[in-house]
């Protein structure tokens, strides 16, 4: 394996040509970046204070500080322990559906018209999102903490559902709390957290959204901590959640690596991903952070434009803050109030993103650019009129930039897209605005 | 850094030289309306409160409670800024205010600058800062920045927090150690937990800075039962939801403030005597 990756880099196609081909329009202005910074990110993070680079750490209250020591500890372990591997290998595989396939999207490729398109199938997994892999490794390291009770939060109710799915698997209680507005807007999946067993607590402070649905989890988490583990669904909050979630998700781009290798006999030349909080990204790209080669592409939320609370896009219009007990890029304004944010997809309407994330843009590692409701909804009904799938909207995101970068590029060339959730949740809100906008 | 000269320490000194346990009321700035902010602050004033907590709004208090939350959220809509606490406050009688202490979130000393935000504060006429969300492995900086300011930076001790913990905190603390009574956040509670004395007296002997016992305290029977434990009482939610009728049921100011400090005498009183 080690003398195949060798021959791999000296085949892959040099950054710098790889990177002309992408052409110069606006969301690309940042692809030009030296060697140094390019080659200063390491996979090698956080370091024992959290730390991504500057980013990340611990901004939370002195209650909370045991139990995220005590975390970090026994995760650590767990890491450590091949037994531990072991119980989460099987349940990838007998549970959660993995191997998630490769899959050359040639429809697709051809009416885009430059490099392979394959696409890493996370919709095909049990509940129908990336999610899942982290739940399942987060309940297994519950189970080994001794604590029987499992909170978490979610917003469009993928991370509750996962959750709620996982606790019903180990016999463990599970309470999602869910913002008032969320609640609204994704019936489905709250009765299918209800179904699962979970109780759903509806948060009606703020903005009745996501980030309002952490704050309360964190406030039950602080009053509860001794029986209860708090099951984060994204790279975000404090350390070691960020990463613990990013271990839990590697598994995506390993697993997308191994199968590049094993297919093309070498690396891809490009990957993408959505970013929210980040969680599908992070796992993909980590495997790939020591790759210099392989360009890793980031797609934000760029809701209705640059506007402020018009988009969910911390890393292309935001700047470093805290949010959430964590370091990274945020939307606030001029006091760190954190600013409402939009997007077509309730899965990465989120202000904040994982502090890895804010590492890898500040180093240059990996690129970050955004994708506006429109234009994700455009390649979400190309998606499904090409390829018969049907994406979800956060993954159309990365569908659509994905477009873009392989239209520039040769045919020998692969780009790979994480498809990080199947879209069945987003049919009637897609037909909805569909509607909407032949109307106008 | 701990020194003798400021405000608090005074306030403090001067307090254990009549045997007496500072009495801190916490008030949210902003709520509904920085007028009210500045008549409430007087009427504490007035009614003999040590020193006085000023909780800047935010958007995302993890470390509080559904009432301060609320009250911080009341606020924020109506176009509270930054700057216009410290303006306001600004104008408030040096001589006849107690110290005031900034409860305020990291996201907004950062996104400020720690010394923009300081050297605003002092200006402004306070005497300390808490930092609810700077643990004390992050709080080395701002410490620095704080006691170079003339400030103080008051730290939180949790019950969670384990003794190998304990020496990181202190060595940025100053002014007093906010000891918080029960795990969770901000909220009025029943009773005063019987295991909170011990762990005072293990603080008691690591460090002589004044120790104030805050977290679900709300009756002069609370303040009562930390006399010769603690050397001073906060009181956050059970005042802000008092206040907040002003806003949430449209009271009379006068009125509000008129009932909430007859409450308000009988813990000043129950801590002084």
């Amino acid at each position: 394996m080690r003398a195949l990756r060798r021959r791999v880099k000296q085949r892959g196609v040099p950054m710098a040509k790889a990177v002309d081909r992408l052409g110069d329009d606006q969301n690309n202005s940042g692809l030009v970046f030296s060697e140094s910074r390019m080659t200063s990110a390491t996979s090698q993070v956080p370091d024992e204070l959290g730390r991504f680079g500057p980013f990340g750490r611990r901004f939370v209250p002195e209650t909370l500080m045991r139990a995220l020591e005590e975390l970090t500890d026994e995760y650590l372990r767990a890491k450590a322990d091949p037994v531990f591997a072991e119980e989460f290998d099987h349940l990838l595989g007998s549970y959660v559906g993995r191997p998630s396939p490769l899959y050359f999207a040639e429809r697709l490729t051809s009416e885009v018209g430059g490099a392979r398109i394959f696409l890493k199938r996370e919709d095909l997994n049990h509940t129908g999102a990336h999610k899942i892999n982290n739940t399942v490794g987060q309940l297994l390291l519950t189970r080994r903490m001794g604590k029987t009770r499992v909170i978490a939060e979610t917003g469009a109710g993928q991370h509750g559902v996962a959750t709620a799915t996982a606790c019903a698997r180990f016999g463990l209680e599970c309470v999602v709390y869910m913002g008032t507005e969320d609640i609204r807007r994704q019936q489905p999946n709250v009765h299918n957290m209800k179904m699962l067993g979970a109780e759903v607590r509806g948060v009606s402070s703020g903005s009745c959204t996501l980030r309002d649905a952490i704050n309360e989890a964190m406030r039950d988490w602080m009053a509860s901590v001794a029986s209860t583990h708090y099951v984060i669904g994204s790279v975000v909050g404090p350390h070691p959640f960020p990463m613990i979630v990013r271990d839990f998700q590697s598994v995506i781009g390993s697993e997308t690596r191994r199968q590049c290798l094993e297919t093309f006999e070498r690396l891809p030349e490009v990957v993408v991903a959505c970013v929210g909080g980040g969680s599908n990204a992070a796992g993909m790209f980590h495997p790939f952070i020591d790759d210099g080669e392989v360009r890793l592409e980031g797609v934000e939320a760029g809701g209705r434009g640059a506007g402020v609370g018009e988009n969910a896009s911390p890393l292309s219009f935001g700047q470093p803050g805290i949010l959430h007990g964590s370091f990274s890029y945020v939307l606030q304004d001029v006091d760190g109030q954190t600013q409402d944010v939009h997007s077509v997809s309730a899965g990465l309407d989120y202000p904040g993103v994982g502090p890895e994330h804010s590492y890898w843009k500040d180093t240059g590692r990996v690129h970050y650019t955004n994708v506006v409701d429109n234009d994700a909804l455009e390649a979400f009904g190309r998606l499904v009129r090409t390829e018969g799938i049907i994406p979800a909207v956060e993954s159309s995101h990365a569908v659509a930039h994905a477009c873009t970068v392989a239209a520039g590029m040769d045919p020998d060339q692969v780009v790979v897209v994480c498809l990080s959730g199947r879209g069945d949740k987003d049919v009637t809100e897609v037909s909805r605005l569909i509607d909407e906008s032949s109307s106008r | 850094m701990n020194s003798p000269t400021t405000p608090i320490a005074a306030r403090f000194t001067q307090l254990r030289e009549a045997g007496q346990m500072a009495f801190m009321p916490f008030v949210t700035a902003g709520d509904p309306d920085l007028d009210t902010t500045l008549a409430v602050i007087g009427e504490l004033g007035r009614r003999g409160v040590d020193l006085i907590e000023v909780g800047f709004p935010y958007s995302d208090p993890i470390a509080d409670g559904p009432v301060i939350q609320a009250s911080y959220q009341r606020a924020l809509e109506s176009g509270l800024t930054v700057d216009a606490i410290f303006d306001r406050l600004g104008e408030l009688d040096r001589e006849s205010t107690p110290p005031l202490v900034a409860m305020v979130s990291y996201a907004i000393v950062f996104r400020k600058g720690p010394e923009e935000f300081v050297s605003r504060a002092a200006a402004s006429g306070f005497s300390g800062m808490i930092v609810p969300d700077l643990p004390g492995d992050e709080a080395a900086e701002l410490s620095t920045v704080v006691t170079d300011g003339g400030l103080d930076l008051v730290q939180l001790v949790a019950p969670t927090t384990p003794p190998s913990r304990l020496d990181g905190i202190l060595a940025t603390a100053s002014g007093f150690l906010y000891c918080i009574s029960v795990a969770g956040t901000t909220g009025v509670r029943d009773a005063v937990p019987t295991e909170l004395a011990a762990q005072l007296a293990d603080l008691r002997s690591r460090t002589d800075l004044p120790l104030a016992v805050g977290f679900g305290i709300s009756e002069a029977e609370h303040v009562v039962s930390l006399k010769g434990v603690a050397d001073g009482a906060i009181v956050g939610s059970a005042l802000v939801r008092r206040l907040g009728s002003i806003a949430v049921d449209g009271e009379d100011r006068a009125v509000v403030l008129d009932r909430a400090g007859e409450w308000l005498d009988g813990l000043v009183e129950a801590a002084h005597s």
